[in-house]
């Protein structure tokens, strides 16, 4: 489970740019859950998804997994359990690396990465394998260098190097958005296969309205640092675009975007 | 001819010791992408720790091992002040360059001459034993050849081990590191620990070589480390399958051969600074222009 207690966050403090992002914020995830964030630019949803991974100090509040109080612990050992799929594919990949020798380090995540080979040569055809199932004709890149990839193919292989070790909490940051529409449909389908086969509790922020509704088993709209809507069970399931595009006109208008 | 011939063994031995050199350079700035200034003090370290222990009557080859624990100790540092108190990675360098300056200066003065008394690594028995044969001008190509090729094995067989390939990871893309759940930051303290661990042993063999430190030894080592590794990488630029360590290699000697004619062709030694600023300038601008070309092809 994955709380957000009373979470404040400030940009600028004792600037006069100050401003005030969170007061007061709480949110609990519970575990198996997938939620869908949506909301306009500017309504926290990025810097939510930054103060669970600690990639962002909080000026008050806890962050807890499992009643663990993981406010003040650093990034990377947060990063334990969580794996994180950016917007930008060349985010979660070396591009100077090849396919092969990505796959091979995060296949040894949780482990030490000490003075034995780091690519088994017993692994490759597991790695083909799983490459293969991408779909994306990935399987006779090993030995290509991952900066030659393509976008969508970028994204695909970082999807399958946050799977390769065990995790508890998938952390997707509008990870669609800079692919073309197939691709981002596979990404898409890829991530929702992952998410019930490791039966993971997953966060998906998405400006597209439409995989909110489809995948996920809750949705949450966001709203300058406030959840305007927050629907699961049923009644997500039952849930259209347009319910969901009217409320979201509706607050844009409010607010006056 | 005989001239000519000791001339060419002559600059072979330097590149090939300054390419330890260089294997450092290469890690920090190729690998870690870390503009490490410390170079400058880290290599006379090596120097004076190597001159000071010698004369003291320590076995050659150990002063080379100590040089390298003390040079790695000067990595430590410039990883510390950056990584943990988040000091800029070139203030960082330039902190512990001019720390080591004085530091040099309490360990070994502004000079120290080597009797030719003191057996140094060239001299001592093994290499005596296995090349004494030989006159002394060609068991120095020799050692330095061994050294170079051992080093290189040695860093080679690294970037292939888990640690290694991680370290690959940081400089490239240190996002990938923390989702790894490792400390990018410790993987940049070991970057540059190993990184002037290598370049105060390159300090000490040229000390061993020269029989002497001076306290300005260290001035524009960091430049030349920078040229050989960039001239090396731009030769090979096409054939990906060449390793950076052969590169750096490669880019030592290269540039040893360029300074020594431009000296036989009489250039003045006072000059060979700014030759060697011009060098480098040439090959940057050199580069960037046939980087051009290739993506306008493409």
């Amino acid at each position: 489970m994955l709380e957000l207690k009373n979470i404040t966050k400030v940009y600028n403090q004792g600037l006069i740019t100050e401003s005030c992002l969170f007061q007061d914020f709480s949110l609990t995830v519970k575990d198996g859950e997938f939620v869908s964030i949506v909301g306009s630019n500017g309504s926290g949803k990025t810097s939510m998804l930054n103060i669970i991974c600690g990639s962002i100090p909080v000026e008050g509040g806890q962050v807890c997994i499992d009643g663990r109080d993981i406010t003040r612990s650093a990034d990377y050992k947060r990063y334990a359990r969580i794996g994180r799929i950016f917007q930008n594919p060349a985010m979660g990949t070396c591009p100077d690396l090849t396919v092969l020798e990505n796959l091979s380090l995060a296949d040894n995540k949780g482990k030490p990465f000490g003075l034995s080979r780091a690519i088994s040569k017993n692994r490759i055809d597991f790695f083909r394998e799983q490459l293969a199932s991408l779909q994306l004709g990935l399987e006779d890149k090993l030995h290509v260098k991952m900066g030659a990839l393509s976008g969508g193919q970028r994204q695909a292989v970082a999807l399958l190097m946050v799977t390769l070790s065990p995790l508890d909490f998938l952390i997707l940051d509008e990870h669609t958005a800079a692919l073309d529409p197939h691709t981002a449909e596979i990404i898409m389908q890829l991530t929702d296969r992952v998410v019930k086969e490791k039966k993971l509790t997953a966060m998906m922020v998405t400006h597209n309205l439409r995989y909110a509704v489809e995948y996920g088993s809750r949705i949450l709209m966001m709203d300058r640092g406030h959840v305007v809507l927050d629907v699961g069970g049923e009644e997500k399931q039952n849930m259209k675009v347009d319910d969901i595009l009217d409320i979201f006109t509706r607050i844009s208008i409010e607010c006056g975007n | 001819m005989s001239v000519f011939l000791d001339l060419l063994v002559s600059t072979l031995t330097q590149g090939l010791i300054y390419a330890l050199l260089s294997y450092g350079i290469f890690i920090t700035y190729k690998i870690l992408d870390f503009p490490d200034l410390s170079v400058d003090g880290s290599f006379p370290l090596g120097a004076a720790v190597s001159a000071v222990l010698l004369v003291k009557g320590m076995n050659p080859y150990l002063t080379l091992v100590v040089a390298m624990l003390v040079g790695a100790l000067a990595g430590l540092v410039t990883g510390v002040i950056h990584v943990r108190f988040k000091v800029r990675d070139l203030l960082a360098g330039i902190i512990t360059m001019t720390a080591l300056f004085s530091i040099n200066l309490q360990i070994a003065g502004s000079n120290l001459a080597v009797d030719r008394s003191i057996d140094t690594i060239f001299t001592g028995k093994p290499v005596m034993a296995l090349f004494g044969n030989l006159s002394l001008m060609h068991r120095k190509l020799v050692v330095a050849l061994i050294l170079a090729i051992l080093f290189k094995i040695i860093l080679d067989l690294f970037f292939k081990t888990k640690c290694g390939m991680l370290l690959r990871a940081t400089g490239n893309n240190a996002t990938v590191v923390t989702s790894l759940a490792v400390d990018q930051g410790r993987m940049k303290i070991l970057g540059l620990v190993i990184a002037n661990a290598l370049v105060a042993l390159c300090g000490a063999v040229v000390c061993h070589e020269q029989r002497s430190f001076s306290s300005t030894m260290g001035t524009g080592q960091m430049v030349f480390g920078l040229a050989t590794v960039i001239i090396g990488t731009t030769l090979f630029r096409r054939m990906s399958f060449v390793k950076g360590t052969t590169c750096a290699v490669c880019g030592s000697i290269i540039y040893k051969i360029c300074i020594q004619v431009a000296i036989s062709l009489g250039l003045p030694a006072n000059l060979l600074k700014l030759v060697t600023a011009v060098l480098f300038l040439v090959i940057l601008i050199l580069g960037n222009a046939n980087r051009g070309k290739v993506k306008k092809h493409a």
